[in-house]
């Protein structure tokens, strides 16, 4: 690991002021951590916003779910109003990682960090959450732009994602059996609106399946989707699984 | 004193290991600790063509920089291959030079190319990445199949072979085959695996000027045979100025059985730079060189009568012993391959080939099991196809070509001193229900599942092993064992053994054993090993030895203790010594209240004389002291035999498979804990379906290692498994007093091919380790596909 500034920032306001192109704002650590150790990341200024305490937290009002970005996912994963308002994500949290990770890692770093393989990307695309920064509102859709890219600028700090309740949802994975990261996960939801069908780990990037989408919008049943086919085309390709293997788990999950 | 031996007595060494007080070599810190952090290639195989090291050594905090020039320059010698192997034509095998810091070649991603020492280990890193090495970059060789007929790695080795080995009668196995009603033949790849030690390899060398000693401290199953090969071979210092220390050692599953270049070149360079320098793998380093196991290419056939009697075996194997000849990895794919191929049965002609090739990738070496899970899943799949080509029960051909009467002397090599195969098997069958697995079957296709059960009968040879045969056959060491056994004056035991304890449980074992044999409480023995100046010479623990060899010491030892210790009794009891006999720590007077504690007669022995109250003169012309020293070089390998049914359920749609019933009968002689063998099996059985089903090693083409972490390769946890319900039969081992025979490897030698019968008999279609999820989820959609077809 090389050497780096360590700030502990007091509010949102001062962590925004400390950072510049070489830093990097510390929650969980989950992957930042790891990435410095392996060499594969270096920063000058290592900026920890886990001592901001209006960062974190989960709130319930009426038809959302409000979750502060340094809350960890075992928080999610054991918050009793979640499991009733929204279980399937509650269940999600629950199946990242291992137990040191959910301890420590936090919504608004996964969704920062927008690895290609992670859960909570799928969550904010399928519950039509809206990201919420210190200074505006992202709207998922516009949030998850590519692999590990999303659209928030520098100095910009994710506050909280604000989720809404669906009718029914799922998810289910197949994890990769070494790192336990999606090879493919879907998170189905249905709102009053329609139906969102977003997968993870099967491309570079989340993404809302639109004909998946729009069939289940029609028809909310296992049955609906039997003939139609999932064109492995733009999908990930590597030593775990290939393109065709994930087209296939896409269909099985959904 | 109830007989300790034969109990489930709880580990000593837990509680030390369980709360963070072990002492690991990475705990160790010396007065003046530098830190080293080596330079390892990047690219599989090239041509080093200068090496730049101005700016590193500049750079904060570097002590020195040191390179292959500077390694020959010192004429340290390089890393040995410590098995000689004889191709079939009769001509010594080929080796590579292979020296501790590369000097003209790199031949694997993660060959040391020199090596950074600071005072610090991040400085040491960063000034790594100033060492400049121009490399030419050459093609390498990956896959063990091409290897032949790929780019020469080495000037003077053509077809990168290192070996053509054969082993048994071409001639008789023809005729065998001519006299076959059907020829079942199988082509299987064994695949690669990364042992991964819970402790990654260290090293910590210091040395002083003034005495001209050096102290390694290592990661080593084995600090004796450390010791002489770098004392010997590398010619770092006399072996009366090298102590070798293995303390706590967290696991090594084969991969510590040897010096690596990286102890090597602490140790040099302490001595170079008269300062401690201490290296610590990082898990990636673990990865890319540490040796790894297994990664042989298969073809086997197996001659039959059409009522399923076996009438001969042809084994055709290509092994891959990556870019250097390990210690032991000459070794691994032929002695402990070739002779265990015709698996437990009656096989009246045979034969085995194996052609070693070198490849650009980490060395290949002993890996738990070491050539017998190689050979163990080439027969069992082939046993298992003969079964169901030949429309018979599994169990039932297994049975028919058992052999019954023992000693049994197999057709290859080895003379089977006991066994009960045919016990084993149906123990199993009882414990595993193999009646109701038709039941089962249905109850998984109820719930969309396909349920397939798979065998396993094996035997292996372990316990290694004589010395005169393992030389004869090419061995560069003897393998015998040694014990000590020194009672202290008060009266408690310390034992030094030769081998070496990583996790086995010898503090326990050993300790068991020999309190039965003086009698003593097990609170007052002491295990001690590990350190090359406390014990006498020894060679370590692998190859399920310890116990038989290493633990039949530890009884000779006490014998001699004993026999001591009844002519000392017979002189404080004024008797003959022949009417003094010793049970449970006492010696004894027949027929008489005379006796004498083992204590007392060690107190004895340590006051020789009159003194106060104290009256113990010893007999005439006995030293005083106790303390006895054994060698123990056994007559004949152990021999372990088993059982193992498993059951997998597989789910068509996503192809994940998962053992869902796994039942183990083994036979290892007479069992000393319970506990230990238990936990032995058990971590065993979760190496074996961890082949099976999720570990595997993958190079890219050009030679990079793809899993070289957590993050891709697979190391199973507790999820993946179900409970393993084990059974034991005994048949004693003759070659040993205990009758012991090894139990360490044998959960990994038979749960692979157990593992893939079941997948095989659940999805219909033969399919190669690892049996991961979209392999099988494409076996299953290609039968299908192809049974629409038709």
């Amino acid at each position: 690991m090389k050497i780096f500034n360590y700030h502990s920032a007091k509010d949102v306001k001062e962590a925004s002021k400390l950072s510049s192109s070489r830093s990097a704002f510390l929650a969980g650590g989950m992957t930042t951590i790891p990435s410095m150790k392996l060499g594969l990341a270096s920063y000058k200024d290592i900026i920890n916003i886990k001592g901001i305490k209006k960062l974190s937290g989960i709130k319930i009002s009426g038809k959302k779910v409000t979750i502060g970005s340094t809350t960890r996912h075992a928080e999610v994963a054991n918050s009793k109003e979640i499991k009733k308002a929204i279980p399937s994500l509650s269940a999600l949290a629950e199946g990242i990682g291992d137990p040191q990770v959910r301890n420590r890692g936090t919504i608004g770093g996964s969704i920062a960090n927008n690895d290609p393989a992670a859960d909570y990307p799928s969550a904010c695309i399928a519950l039509n959450a809206v990201i919420h920064t210190n200074n505006r509102k992202i709207d998922a859709e516009k949030f998850f732009r590519g692999m590990f890219e999303t659209s928030l600028k520098s100095g910009e700090i994710i506050e909280s994602i604000e989720f809404a309740i669906p009718q029914k949802s799922s998810y289910q994975k197949y994890p990769n059996p070494a790192s336990r990261y999606a090879i493919v996960g879907v998170y189905v939801a249905k709102h009053k609106s329609g139906v969102n069908v977003a997968v993870t780990g099967a491309k570079s990037c989340v993404y809302n399946d639109k004909n998946l989408s729009d069939i289940l919008s029609k028809s909310f049943s296992a049955d609906a989707i039997n003939n139609t086919k999932i064109s492995a085309s733009g999908m990930n390709s590597d030593i775990h699984a290939s393109a065709d293997y994930r087209a296939n788990m896409v269909k099985v999950f959904c | 004193m109830a007989s300790l031996v034969g109990s489930r007595v709880e580990r000593k060494e837990d509680k030390k290991l369980l709360t963070g007080r072990g002492k690991y070599t990475a705990d160790v810190n010396f007065i003046h600790q530098t830190y080293a952090y080596f330079v390892r290639s990047p690219h599989a195989r090239a041509e080093i063509k200068k090496v730049d090291i101005s700016k590193a050594s500049k750079a904060p905090g570097v002590v020195a920089v040191l390179t292959g020039a500077d390694i020959a320059n010192d004429k340290i010698g390089g890393l040995i291959a410590g098995w000689r192997i004889k191709s079939e034509d009769g001509s010594d095998m080929k080796v590579p030079a292979h020296p501790p810091l590369a000097n003209e070649s790199v031949n694997y991603v993660g060959d040391h190319v020199a090596v950074v020492i600071a005072e610090s280990l991040d400085e040491a890193r960063s000034a790594a990445d100033l060492v400049k090495v121009d490399y030419k970059i050459l093609k390498a060789v990956v896959k063990t199949k091409d290897a032949m007929d790929s780019e020469q790695i080495y000037k003077d080795i053509p077809k990168n072979m290192c070996f053509d080995w054969l082993l048994g009668d071409r001639a008789k196995v023809k005729e065998a085959f001519e006299k076959a009603d059907k020829v079942i033949k199988i082509d299987i790849i064994n695949n690669r695996l990364i042992p991964n030690a819970m402790e990654p390899r260290a090293a910590n060398a210091d040395y002083n000027p003034s005495t001209e000693e050096i102290t390694l401290y290592t990661t080593s199953q084995n600090p004796h045979l450390a010791r002489i090969i770098i004392s010997a071979f590398n010619g770092v210092a006399p072996e009366n100025k090298l102590r070798v220390i293995a303390p706590d050692v967290g696991g090594g599953f084969g991969s510590k059985i040897y010096p690596y270049a990286e102890e090597v070149v602490c140790s040099w360079a302490a001595k170079k730079i008269e300062r401690p320098v201490k290296w610590v793998a990082d898990r990636t380093e673990s990865f890319l060189s540490d040796c790894h196991g297994r990664d042989h290419v298969t073809h086997a056939e197996l001659a039959v009568k059409n009522d399923g009697t076996f009438l001969g075996f042809k084994n055709e194997t290509i092994a891959n012993i990556g870019a250097y000849a390990s210690v032991f990895g000459t070794v691994t794919p032929t002695y402990l391959f070739g002779p265990c191929a015709t698996g437990v049965y009656k096989m009246p002609a045979a034969y085995t080939n194996v052609k070693a090739v070198y490849t650009n990738t980490a060395p290949v070496d002993a890996y738990r099991g070491a050539g017998r899970p190689e050979a163990t899943y080439t027969i069992e799949t082939l046993v298992e196809k003969a079964a169901r080509e030949l429309g018979m029960d599994p169990a039932e051909i297994r049975m028919k070509n058992f052999p019954t009467e023992f000693p049994y002397q197999q057709t290859l090599v080895h003379s089977v001193d006991s066994g009960d195969y045919n016990a084993g098997l149906k123990k199993v069958m009882e414990l595993g229900e193999y009646e109701s697995f038709e039941k089962r079957k249905k109850e998984s296709e109820s719930r969309g599942k396909l349920r397939g059960i798979g065998f396993c009968t094996y035997f292996e040879a372990c316990g290694i092993a004589p010395s005169p045969v393992v030389m004869m056959l090419g061995c560069g060491i003897g393998l015998w064992e040694s014990a000590e056994v020194r009672f202290n004056p008060t009266g408690n035991v310390t034992v030094f053994t030769g081998s070496h304890s990583h996790g086995q449980g010898h503090d326990t074992t050993f300790a068991q054993i020999a309190a039965d044999q003086l009698g003593v409480p097990i609170e007052s023995i002491e295990i001690a090993h590990g350190d090359t100046d406390k014990g006498p010479f020894g060679y370590g623990t692998y190859g399920s030895r310890s116990l038989t060899v290493g633990g039949t010491a530890i009884v000779k030892a006490c014998d001699k203790i004993v026999a001591k210790g009844k002519r000392v009794a017979a002189k404080m009891l004024e008797v003959n010594e022949d009417e003094v006999d010793f049970n449970n720590g006492e010696f004894v007077v027949a027929k008489s209240n005379k006796k004498k504690t083992i204590g007392e007669v060690a107190f004895a022995c340590y006051l020789p004389g009159t003194y106060g109250e104290v009256k113990s003169p010893l007999p005439d012309g006995e030293e005083p002291g106790l303390k006895e020293t054994s060698f123990f070089d056994p007559a004949n390998f152990s021999f372990p035999a088993g059982s193992h049914i498993c059951e997998v359920e597989v789910d068509q749609d996503t192809g994940e498979t998962k053992v869902v019933k796994y039942t183990a009968v083994d036979d290892f002689g007479t069992i000393i804990n319970p506990l230990i063998v238990e936990g032995q099996v058990h971590g065993g059985l979760a190496q074996g379906i961890g082949q099976a089903l999720y570990e595997n090693c993958h190079y890219d083409n050009s030679g990079q290692l793809i899993t070289a972490s957590y993050m891709d390769y697979t190391m199973p946890r507790a999820d993946n498994f179900t409970d393993f319900n084990l059974g034991f039969t005994c048949t004693p081992a003759t070659s040993n007093p205990l009758g012991t025979k090894g139990c360490g490897e044998a959960g990994a030698i038979a749960a692979p091919p157990a593992v893939m019968n079941a997948v095989i008999d659940a999805i219909g279609t033969e399919i190669s380790m690892p049996a991961t999820a979209e392999k099988v989820w494409t076996a299953c959609n290609k039968k299908n596909k192809n049974s629409e077809a038709a």
